[in-house]
């Protein structure tokens, strides 16, 4: 396996790990980009509001109990004779995971904005702030830590799931794990398994340390006491 | 798999001392070991299974891999055996060849329906053979003592190289060399196993000259392949010859034998095999066509029981 992942042959060209990784991240990135859009809005306006909570509770806790590769090799036969193309296979897998990323990101959305203290909210109603300003300028900052650990958690989540992706053709590291299996070449399938990890582990680091810069100074220590 | 294979070698070759041995490194495959052998020791004590004993009296238990195209054969031959007044019933499901090779040798069945091709793959690696007759004619000499390998069926569950009927008809491709001079634009679909082995990408290339645009990782003959084929995202794949789909595709012939041959052959213990046995289940493999299959595989496909398609096919074609 270590003989496999230090082998620079097995690095470069359009099959190698560099270009697996880039492609990794694209479906990631593509899929949480649109779970956000999907996600962070409902959770907003669900948390302002009070309204719709049935939404978050059943709903989206729902979703997590969708079995991801049954999807998405259903979504394949549904859409195939939609796009001639090879959309028919990347459609799908962006598809399952941002149904996997949109109730972790929704809910802590929800919760984000439950959680800020009334009397913060209060004091802006009482300052004269329509519902709006109340939102983005209170409730959605004093709420930042808990929306971001949710796009953490679906992060970790997606990235590890992405491998998907590859039992429908397409690229990302889980070539190496389904073709390493089918080829018994379980060299290859460790080291694809050992670098998903690996990537997962950065990438979340990464997002833990621009936490720290995007989470408004004033919560920093609320934060830390409460989480 | 790996102990499953090992151990199943030793039971069919009666080893005890290792599967002592094995007992004592594991529980619970001692408890399967020592079940499997227990079962080889009462037929057989302390030698080649299943061999002498007297054929009439015999019970003949018909054994199946654990996939429905193995389970109906084996359904087929017992009812062809019943009508002919053998005692005979079905052991179905019992799993991967490695498991149910060991499980003939031992005595635990006695007849099996099986794959020409996969056999000799399954008993010697690299046998380096293709065509029907060559492919019989070395399972018969590599079979282990014991038993016996019937007469194979035209029949055969082989890969095939299949297209659209449209991509078939626009450059008049009949045999898979057709198809050379027009790969470059085309996508294949096949497993991900395909990609590096022989009967697959390596020898598309070697022995018939195809690059394709691309290769398309997806099942071996499964969901995705199909609706892959059916809806153009690939122009060529690889299917299964009696698969159900196969009625909407046309399979090219695999006319320099890149595919080693899949004919169904029963693989019976010498134990049970009689003139009157051979005379039954030759008729039946005589009778079974490809085309049989599919359409078998299909009422299969659309849950229908497995002893009435059977006995619809065995009536159909006389042998009930």
């Amino acid at each position: 396996m270590i003989d496999y992942l230090l082998d620079p042959a097995h690095w470069t060209g359009p099959g190698g790990v560099g270009t697996l990784v880039g492609e990794h991240l694209f479906y990631t990135a593509v899929a949480l980009a649109v779970a956000g859009i999907i996600g962070v809005p409902v959770g907003l306006y669900v948390g302002h509001t009070g309204r719709g909570t049935f939404l978050i509770a059943g709903f989206a806790n729902a979703l997590r109990a969708l079995p991801t590769l049954g999807l998405v090799v259903l979504l394949v036969m549904v859409l195939a004779p939609v796009f001639a193309s090879g959309l028919a296979f990347v459609v799908p897998s962006i598809a399952v995971l941002v149904l996997l990323a949109v109730p972790p990101i929704m809910t802590n959305t929800y919760a984000g904005v439950r959680a800020v203290d009334p009397a913060a909210v209060d004091a802006a109603v009482g300052m004269g702030l329509r519902p709006l300003r109340v939102l983005f300028s209170v409730q959605t900052p004093c709420a930042m830590p808990l929306i971001l650990s949710g796009f953490r958690g679906a992060t970790l989540q997606v990235i590890s799931t992405a491998t998907v992706a590859a039992y429908v053709s397409l690229g990302g590291l889980g070539r190496l794990i389904i073709d390493g299996r089918a080829q018994n070449d379980y060299d290859k399938m460790l080291g694809g398994a050992v670098l998903v990890a690996m990537l997962a582990l950065l990438v979340d680091l990464t997002l833990g340390l621009l936490g720290r810069v995007a989470v408004s100074p004033g919560l920093r220590r609320h934060a830390q006491a409460a989480g | 798999m790996k102990t499953t294979e090992a151990f199943g070698n030793q039971t069919a070759k009666a080893a005890r001392p290792r599967v002592k041995s094995l007992a004592l490194a594991a529980a619970l495959i001692s408890t399967q070991a020592l079940g499997l052998a227990a079962c080889g020791g009462d037929e057989a004590p302390g030698g080649d299974a299943g061999g002498d004993q007297s054929a009439q009296s015999q019970k003949i238990i018909v054994g199946s891999a654990d996939f429905p195209e193995s389970q109906l054969l084996a359904t087929i031959y017992a009812q062809a055996l019943t009508g002919a007044g053998f005692e005979a019933s079905t052991k179905l499901s019992i799993g991967s060849r490695e498991v149910y090779i060991p499980a003939l040798l031992d005595g635990s069945i006695n007849l099996l329906p099986e794959y020409t091709g996969a056999t000799l793959s399954y008993l010697e690696a690299s046998a380096g053979v293709s065509s029907p007759e060559d492919v019989a004619a070395k399972l018969a000499e590599v079979l282990p003592e014991g038993v016996t390998m019937l007469t194979p069926s035209d029949a055969q569950d082989s890969d095939v190289l299949a297209v659209a009927p449209e991509t078939a008809e626009k450059y008049g491709l009949k045999t898979i060399e057709d198809l050379a001079p027009h790969a470059g634009e085309l996508a294949l679909g096949g497993p991900p196993e395909w990609e590096t082995r022989h009967e697959g990408l390596v020898g598309l290339k070697e022995v018939y000259g195809l690059e394709f645009k691309e290769f398309t990782a997806l099942d071996a003959g499964g969901p995705l392949t199909i609706a892959a084929l059916a809806n153009g995202q690939v122009g060529a794949a690889d299917l299964f010859s009696t698969l159900p789909a196969m009625a909407d595709f046309v399979a090219l012939e695999d006319n320099k034998n890149l595919f080693p041959a899949q004919n169904i052959v029963p693989i019976a213990a010498d134990a049970i095999v009689t003139d009157k046995l051979v005379e039954v289940l030759d008729a039946v493999s005589a009778a079974l066509t490809t085309a049989d299959l599919i359409e078998m595989n299909a009422r299969l496909d659309a849950q229908e029981s497995i002893d009435d398609v059977a006995a619809d096919w065995l009536a159909a074609n006389g042998l009930g």
